[in-house]
Formats: C-alpha cells, structure tokens, sequence
C-alpha cells in the first residue's frame, strides 16, 4: 500500500507527472498533452490518496479500479502509474515508440496493470459500471472510478450507461468529468454544447458534485463524499484547464493533439520546474 | 458407384433460442459465477428463464445494446461468465465497436454473446430484424470463437462448451423450430466439424438450418446416383482446416450453404481454405447481395433460393465443373 501524502507531497507529484507528460509528449513527436495536464490532480489524488490499491499487488482482488475512458489522456496515467511504482518511470520516454508498453492509447496486452483498453471513447463508463456490478455480486467492496473526457461524453453509449447506472443503483462507482472545455475541433460549446450539465447528469439520476478539477483538498472532499452516497451513482464535474501548468498550452485547442516542439518542451519544463 | 442405406427422415424439434435459453439456466444452476445481460428482449431471446430463476445475476440493459456489451465486458473482466443476448442484428451490429474495443482487442476471455433471430427466418417481422451480417463481423474480429448449432441438440452442447471457452464466443441461434440432425449423444468439440452423412462424390458444408436442407439435398442427390457427403460446420471460426481439405481432396467439389450473405459468411471462409490447400470447384448458396422481406419463414426461405432443391442444383453445377476438369 502506499504511504499517505501531504498536500505539499501531492502537489509536488503533480508538477513532477506534468513534467513527465511534456517530456513524454515531446519525444514522441505526437500524443496528447492538454488533456493529459488537465487530469493530473484528479489522478493524483485517486492514485495518491483515494483510491485503495497495491502496487506490490496489481491483481488484488479487492483493489479499486480505475478506468481511463478518455484513453487519450494516457501519458498522465502513464506518468502517475510509474511515479506510483506499476512500470517503469525511465521508460516513459519510448510513449508511442514501437513495442513500448506505453501505447498511443491504452492497452491491456502491453500494460496489464490497465483495467481496460480504451481509446474509442464512450466506452469506459459501461465497462466500469461492469466491474463494479462485479463487485456487488461477489460481496467485494471495492469502488470504481471512470475519467471521462468533456468531449467524450456527446458520445450515446454515455447517457445509454448514466441511465443504467442510476436506474441499478450502482453507488459503488464514480465518475469523472475532466471538463477542460476544449476538444480536437476547437471549444466544446461551439461543437456540441454540454450545457446545462450539472442538470443532465442530476436529470439521469446521479448525485452530482461540481468542482474545481485542480484543487486537490477539493477533490478529496468530493471522493469521500461520493463514499458516503448510497442508492445512486456519483458524478464529478471537475472544471479543469486543458494543458494547465504551462503557460502557452493552457486553453490553447492546439495542444489537444499535438506534441511540444524541443524548444516548447524546454519552456515548459522551466515554468514546471 | 457405392451404394449405402442413409437415414433422411427429420423429427421437428427445438428453435436454437429455445435450446440456448433452457441450457443456459441449467448453466446458471451449477454455476453461480454465470450472469447474463439482455436489452428488454428476454422474452424472445429465452434468457427470461435465466432471469425468472436468478434475478440477481440478471440485468435488464433496456434497448441499449452498446452499453450492454461494454458491462458485460466489465463484469468478464472481474471474472464472471458474462453472457449478453439480443437478436443478432442488434446486439452484433449496435454493439460492434464495443465487441472490438471492449472485449476482442482486450482478450476479454469469459465473455459470450448470443444472437437469436438470425437470418431471414424469422419471417413476418422483415429485415430490419433479420441478421444476416453477423458472421462477417463477428469473424473480423481477432480472436473470437463463431459457433452456429444447427438443432437443439447442438445447441444444449455448444452452449456447454462456450460457457467454459478459454476466450469470447459468439453463438448464432435462430427464431423458428428446426428439425433435429443429431442424436441426443452426439459429441461436440469446437474447431471439429461433423461428418453427418459419408459420400465422396461432392461436399455440402452447411450451417445452421442449413444443415437440415443439406440432409434433404443429399437425399435428392442420391435419387440421382450422386453420393453427397454432409459436413456440419458448426464452428465457423476457427474454422476446421483438415475437414475442408479432406472433403477437397476426397469428393473434388464442395458447396457451402448458410443462411446468410453468401459475399461475406461461412461460404467465403471455407473458400480461403481451399484455396490454400487444395483448389477444388466450390458453390455457394446464400443470400445474394440483397435484403429480404416479410413473409412466412418458409416462404422466404423458398424465395431466396436456401431450401434442398437449391442446393441439389448447386451440387450439380458444382459436379459440371469438377467433371470438366477430368
């Protein structure tokens, strides 16, 4: 199990995962950085303090889990599954590169330590709201947490699994919104507009907890009260900034897609130092 | 010209739905780690027997066929024998991306999906409801086993053996009562297909009702002196690779019949093999390019050209050619 960490510790393991997300990002010459930077509290905090897991012991039974629904978020996964001791931290840098376990998008044939493959998004939620029927059935009282992306979530199969989810009472899972207001096109409200969103979620009959994505006492909070709801599935909506943390990719729709150039690499990591 | 004493005469039996949904709550009764997934169609699809006796380990997805592969997929993932059922159409087509993301490129292994109502056979409800893509896109994907039993004795055992198939399974079952092919001690092994009647002048390769239309074409092709040899090939992925080479180079020509396209199931599968390892003159019987219509299961089946009579004609267009050739 891992130790507890401050506040300050936590903080500290975010600048160092945003630090691994651009240098990780940067020598692929590809991949996702924004929507990396957006998560890392929300990871952080699942991985550092809420969730209930093993490193010495990935395939514990009674581990919480963990799914990356917005797959292409997964350098900041990557970044704080090492940091956590799962894989290999100096093995980061082969992100993308021919037989690295660190895949373009998540994979469970190369990273066992996944709870599933994802990268077509709109699939995590269902997946997730399996395993924590699982858990149910097995008496088992593990929780499972999903990260979905803004974009991701004009995906049906979303609201197909928010009506299933709140119609079978499934309170032992939580879901996530990075809401970084920002997808591959440009802003999410000129493309699809979520809004009103905290309604539609509460509408499909979950307890909702709106938040500040990058306060981590904040999400502390909101986890421990997700644990205290009973009958109904949570939800976070975590307003978040896309490539929060370095100052030219923070709200920039560029960095949705596209890899900081060496010199942007060696920007960022003095801003991130 | 051998001669030899086949027994033809078919008794009615079970639909393959029906089988499927009383094997399944035998399953469920020695098995507590079985939990089935159906989108409000249980009533059709027969797992509402399951659901009737164990309502905790059954659950009502409503018309969501996506979401409902993707938790079967996370309950499989955790260990459970997940079974998810809906016609074939919806559940294979609505659920494809979910099937491959979720369950064939993760190795999900306990994972099983039944389609019923497969093929044109369904009658009035007209095509809309009618699977008849389903092997194609269920055989694209990497590591999924394709079962298609063909009576209620198959069914009762393929059933068994999926439910412990060390990786995903699809089973193709069908709406109307079908005839029964086997005896009740038959044994089954997937990947192995079944010689029902022996000959070596042509191969039929069929699946599904199929196969009972092939029994029937073999009796009106020994009418007429040819020794038709009938192969139930019950798995259609992996396919059985010996089987077909055997039937090419013992009978010299083969006809393939489903209830199916003809451009995209079992009939093109069996091809791949033969050309690889032994060309022989081959015939398809199938759907042809098109949807069907509404009609009575007969009827259809009479219409689209997948009764005996047709696949007698394409065994004699099939002998043309393999005599030709000599």
């Amino acid at each position: 199990m891992l130790q507890k960490r401050s506040l300050e510790e936590l903080q500290a393991l975010c600048k160092r995962v945003r630090r691994h997300i651009i240098e990780m990002t940067g020598a692929a010459g590809s991949g996702h950085p924004g929507g990396s930077l957006s998560a890392v509290e929300i990871l952080v905090t699942l991985y550092f303090d809420v969730m209930r897991h093993d490193p010495s012991n990935p395939s514990w039974p009674d581990r919480d889990r963990f799914i990356l629904s917005k797959g292409h978020g997964c350098p900041a996964l990557y970044a704080v599954l090492a940091e956590a001791g799962y894989c290999p931290v100096d093995q980061l840098k082969t992100l993308r590169k021919l037989g690295s376990i660190y895949q373009g998008h998540p994979d469970r044939r190369f990273l066992p330590v996944l709870e599933a493959s994802t990268g077509s998004l709109g699939q995590g939620l269902s997946i997730g709201i399996g395993m924590a029927l699982a858990a149910r059935l097995d008496g088992r009282d593990y929780r499972t947490y999903v990260l979905l992306g803004d974009g991701e979530i004009q995906e049906g199969q979303i609201w197909e699994a928010a009506m299933f989810a709140a119609f079978h009472k499934v309170d032992n899972l939580v879901a996530i919104v990075d809401y970084n207001k920002l997808q591959l096109d440009g802003f999410v409200k000129d493309i699809m507009d979520l809004e009103p969103l905290v309604d539609k979620w509460r509408g499909f009959g979950w307890h909702v907890i709106e938040l500040d994505g990058h306060d981590i006492p904040a999400l502390q909070r909101a986890f421990a009260e997700a644990k205290t709801i009973k009958g109904k599935p949570t939800v976070l909506i975590a307003h978040t900034i896309k490539g929060k943390g370095v100052s030219f990719m923070e709200n920039n729709p560029k960095f949705h897609g596209i890899a900081p150039t060496p010199e942007e690499v060696e920007i960022a990591l003095k801003e991130l130092a | 010209m051998s001669t030899r004493t086949t027994r033809f005469e078919l008794k009615m039996g079970k639909s393959t739905r029906v089988a499927f949904g009383e094997t399944l709550v035998e399953l469920g009764r020695q098995d507590p780690n079985i939990v089935v997934c159906d989108a409000d169609i249980s009533k059709s699809t027969m797992t509402h027997y399951f659901a009737k006796e164990f309502p905790e380990r059954f659950f009502s997805c409503g018309i969501a066929e996506a979401n409902m592969v993707g938790i079967a997929a996370g309950l499989a993932s955790c260990g459970k024998i997940a079974y998810v059922s809906s016609f074939s159409c919806f559940v294979i087509n609505k659920g494809f991306e979910q099937l491959r993301v979720a369950v064939a490129y993760p190795q999900v292994k306990n994972f099983r999906v039944v389609g019923t109502h497969s093929g044109i056979s369904i009658g009035e409800d007209g095509p809309s409801q009618m699977g008849i893509e389903d092997l194609s896109l269920v055989c694209a994907l990497p590591g999924f086993t394709v079962l298609v039993p063909a009576d209620e004795v198959a069914t009762r055992a393929l059933v068994r053996l999926a439910t412990y198939h060390d990786g995903p399974v699809y089973i193709r079952a069908g709406r109307p009562n079908v005839p029964i092919v086997y005896e009740p001690t038959q044994q089954f092994e997937i990947g192995k297909a079944i010689e029902l009647i022996p000959g070596d002048d042509v191969t039929i390769i069929a699946i599904g009702l199929m196969l009972a239309e092939a029994i029937r074409a073999a009796e009106l092709l020994e009418n007429e002196g040819i020794m038709a040899r009938v192969v139930d090939m019950h798995t259609v992925k992996p396919l059985d690779r010996e089987a077909i080479r055997k039937a090419a180079e013992e009978t010299g020509a083969i006809v393939v019949a489903e209830e199916h396209l003809v451009d995209s199931g079992l009939g093109v599968r069996v091809a791949q093999v033969v050309a690889e390892e032994y060309p022989v003159p081959m015939e398809f019987v199938g759907i042809q390019n098109t949807y069907a219509e509404s009609g009575k299961p007969q009827e259809l089946l009479e219409k689209y050209g997948l009764v005996a009579k047709n696949i007698a004609e394409a065994a004699r267009r099939v002998l043309r050619r393999k005599n030709k050739k000599c």
